[in-house]
């Protein structure tokens, strides 16, 4: 096979945003090509290159790229079943969300280098994919950590965006620096820094520190996709442009975590602790964000939630040793939230707000975006994991994998044996995930229904949305999108297609599990099919998860609609004060759900508050100890040198009279001086 | 004759100049005063000279060439004197101060800020 189409794919999107970034200013009119030519370039050669590969095919090639004293860095190309899989993945949301941000950013000035950005990311995001050694995987793995931070951080006019933009970047390069150690170690241990070599140093059995390995290189995993004491920074990255949350923090970079677990599994599988603590850490996110996610009042914040949630998934399945039900959950997942992120950007560029509570008083909001309206409404009938859509085969195939590591039978498809994975593991997963599926199934019909269907909407006046928002405008979150009055171009055809394209592997990808000569022969040939107990039971949850939440908002719009305002909560919170008489009428499910928790999980149950206590403020105290010691010690020594030079020089200019007689009256007493000096 | 009396001569003649040169007023009398000097350093030249019986009287010589300077020298002098009391009215040394820092700036500094800010203001003064 011609190894220049594969390495074709990361260079073109890298190629095209330099030329976005040299041209876009200039000639604005070439930004748009520029954008999207050559990521949709690069989609087709991934998918050009996966068919050539074909499947159950490993392709590696490496050339050496610098001499070191160690382990030697190569630039190396490794191809499998699972980098194709998720290239043609990553290239289908990275065109998707090119296409779709011509429209979204139609009017801002900096969409050439928001374009250039996106497209450098997408290159990045390739080069992870595809690279087979890990010191440039790293490097592609940087660089999205930087493209992140620009742009979330595309609305730096605003508080929100700057801080979100630090955020990110800080708390992923938290779990950066113990990543970076992780690879060291790994490559010092294998000798060879090529994933090849450290796969078979792993199945050798020659690594010296399988369990430090895998739990540094898991610092960097839960930073870089959002997993449990590093989640902080997904929800607040919302702050960026809505395109950008659908491609960064949907489908790509928070998938290169659990792609990066997923190629190194079998270094995984050496240490049943480092299972056992990413088991956990899953166990906790998931649990954790469906909650949150039950409680946020952003549409945005929601679905980040629910990223995080569903990265739990995928990671345990990894804890289950199941790196095929994880990947499968990632391609799925990738699509189907893509798919939601745009849906909800056309949905809050009709909106003018982020709110759900404010979306629901705006009357016809679901006539004025019916494809937005109908895609979501397929991604979250996926994101629930109700049949036949991807959701819920891939959903059940982690929870097949969960249940047989909790049998003690994981399926780790041949790279190690099953009892590699402690049964610990496999029921932390499965109890939890169970939990989860309920949950998610809650919080995705309360977003719905409470957005769409809301009454307190139907009942005002229809007067025409233009009214309603201004009402609401100055509370509302900052919304940057520019004004968009009239409803006939809420959905433009660049927003309007993506989605639809983003809705057929929504709807049809999940059949490709149902075989094991279609996607399982792909990947590692193990078997996808859900198993009938699991998805009684997943689908069964969800279910129920979905009938009290519309029980739950049956009962508020009763109240509502009886003009009794809701009970007020104890636990009712200053952030909401924000939007407080409208707040009252708005028929919540996820209030009478939560009780007591809805306050704190609507703050993401204060992590970010215990954060600041426990890490912002010693650094801040830290930097203001530095800045004391800077001002006023080292300063004063410089201003004292200062002040003394100043002061001698005074005392010098007395001598400077200008009368020339003084001058020499000093000359002679000097040369008495010196002739007295000279003959004692 | 005994070295000591013109030794003695010129060493009064140069505290005599030293003293008119330090403490007369008129610039003329200033450079009668370095006159004097100088011709208390030919006196002594010629001393020796005569003292060492030198064969090539370089202390004569050098007193021709002191001289010749000297000439010149006065002639510049009264040059500059003569251009000074054109410019200011008088050939009085002590007011010939113009070179010299003056005073009041001096109590300007001591009321400006101490550190850079003065730094500064020195420099656009």
């Amino acid at each position: 096979m011609n190894l220049a189409l594969p390495a074709l794919v990361p260079a073109l999107p890298a190629l095209g945003a330099a030329a976005t970034l040299a041209v876009g200013r200039r000639s604005p009119g070439l930004a748009r090509p520029l954008a999207i030519v050559p990521v949709a370039v690069s989609a087709v050669l991934a998918l050009v290159v996966a068919i050539q590969l074909g499947t159950g095919q490993v392709l590696d090639a490496a050339t050496r790229l610098t001499p070191t004293g160690g382990p030697e860095i190569s630039l190396a190309i490794h191809l499998d079943g699972y980098s194709s899989l998720i290239s043609v993945l990553v290239g289908l949301v990275a065109t998707c969300v090119q296409v779709y941000s011509t429209a979204y950013l139609k009017d801002d000035p900096r969409y050439p280098s928001y374009a250039a950005l996106v497209s450098l990311f997408t290159a990045a995001m390739f080069l992870v994919v595809y690279s087979g050694d890990l010191i440039v995987l790293l490097v592609g793995w940087e660089v999205m950590g930087i493209c992140s931070y620009f742009l979330i951080g595309h609305h730096w006019e605003t508080e929100d965006a700057r801080s979100a933009s630090l955020k990110a970047f800080l708390v992923t390069k938290l779990g950066d620096v113990p990543f970076l150690f992780g690879i060291f170690l790994l490559g010092a241990d294998a000798g060879s820094f090529r994933i090849e070599d450290v796969l078979r140093a792993a199945g050798d059995g020659r690594l010296g520190h399988p369990t430090l390995i895998a739990l540094l290189l898991l610092a960097g995993v839960a930073g870089k996709s959002a997993q449990f004491p590093l989640h902080t920074w997904l929800p607040d990255a919302m702050a960026g442009p809505t395109p950008v949350s659908a491609l960064i923090h949907a489908a790509t970079m928070v998938a290169a975590g659990i792609y990066l677990v997923a190629r190194l599994l079998p270094v995984f599988l050496l240490s049943g602790a480092a299972l056992v603590v990413l088991a956990v850490m899953a166990a906790v996110t998931m649990i954790g964000s469906a909650l949150c996610a039950l409680a946020q009042d952003d549409l945005k914040r929601v679905l980040a939630y629910s990223t995080v949630g569903q990265l739990g998934y995928m990671a345990g399945a990894l804890a289950s040793g199941d790196r095929e039900a994880s990947v499968f959950h990632l391609v799925s997942h990738g699509a189907f939230k893509a798919l939601l992120f745009l849906a909800a950007g056309v949905v809050i560029h009709a909106a003018h707000t982020n709110s759900i509570s404010a979306m629901s008083r705006i009357p016809g909001l679901r006539k004025r975006v019916p494809d937005a309206y109908w895609t979501m409404a397929i991604a979250l009938i996926a994101l629930i994991g109700l049949p036949p859509f991807s959701g819920f085969f891939s959903k059940e195939a982690v929870l097949t994998a969960a249940e047989h590591a909790a049998n003690g039978e994981a399926l780790t498809n041949g790279l190690g044996p099953a009892s590699a994975v402690p049964q610990a593991a496999g029921w932390i997963v499965l109890i939890s995930a169970g939990l989860t599926a309920l949950l998610t199934a809650a919080y995705a019909a309360r977003l719905f229904l409470v957005t769409f269907h809301s009454p307190a909407g139907a009942a005002l006046p229809a007067a025409g949305g233009a009214p309603a928002v201004a009402d609401h405008e100055p509370d509302a979150p900052y919304s940057p999108e520019p004004d968009e009055a009239d409803p006939a171009v809420a959905e433009p055809p660049a927003m309007r297609w993506p989605l639809w394209v983003l809705a057929v592997p929504t709807m049809g990808f999940g059949i490709a599990g149902l075989r094991s000569d279609w996607l399982p022969a792909l990947l590692d040939g193990g078997s996808l099919k859900p198993s009938a107990v699991t998805a009684v039971t997943g689908t069964g949850l969800a279910v129920v998860g979905v009938l009290l939440a519309y029980g739950a908002w049956r009962a508020a719009t009763a109240r509502t609609t009886e003009g009794l305002p809701a009970p007020a909560e104890p636990g009712r919170v200053p952030e909401q004060a924000g939007a407080p008489a409208a707040e009252v009428i708005v028929a919540d499910p996820g209030r009478a759900l939560l009780g007591p928790l809805f306050g704190p999980a609507r703050h993401g149950f204060g992590v970010d508050r215990l954060y600041s206590a426990l890490f912002v403020r010693p650094v801040e105290a830290a930097a203001r100890l530095v800045r004391f010691l800077d001002r006023e010690v080292v300063e004063t020594y410089v201003r004292g040198s200062g002040a003394g030079a100043e002061l001698l020089g005074r005392v010098v200019r007395l001598a400077q009279t200008g009368n020339a007689q003084t001058y020499l009256s000093a000359l002679l007493a000097g040369v008495v001086l010196l002739a007295v000096l000279v003959a004692v | 004759m005994h070295l000591a009396y013109p030794v003695v001569l010129a060493a009064l003649l140069f505290s005599v100049g030293v003293y008119g040169v330090l403490a007369r007023r008129n610039v003329i009398l200033v450079l009668m005063s370095v006159e004097l000097m100088l011709n208390a350093v030919n006196l002594n030249l010629v001393a020796f000279d005569a003292w060492l019986r030198d064969s090539l009287h370089a202390g004569q010589a050098l007193t021709l060439f002191t001289i010749t300077i000297a000439a010149a020298e006065i002639g510049l002098g009264l040059a500059i004197v003569l251009l000074l009391f054109r410019a200011r009215g008088t050939a009085d040394i002590d007011r010939a101060i113009a070179l010299g820092d003056p005073a009041e700036s001096t109590a300007d500094v001591d009321e400006a800020p101490v550190g850079t800010e003065a730094l500064k203001g020195r420099a656009t003064a």
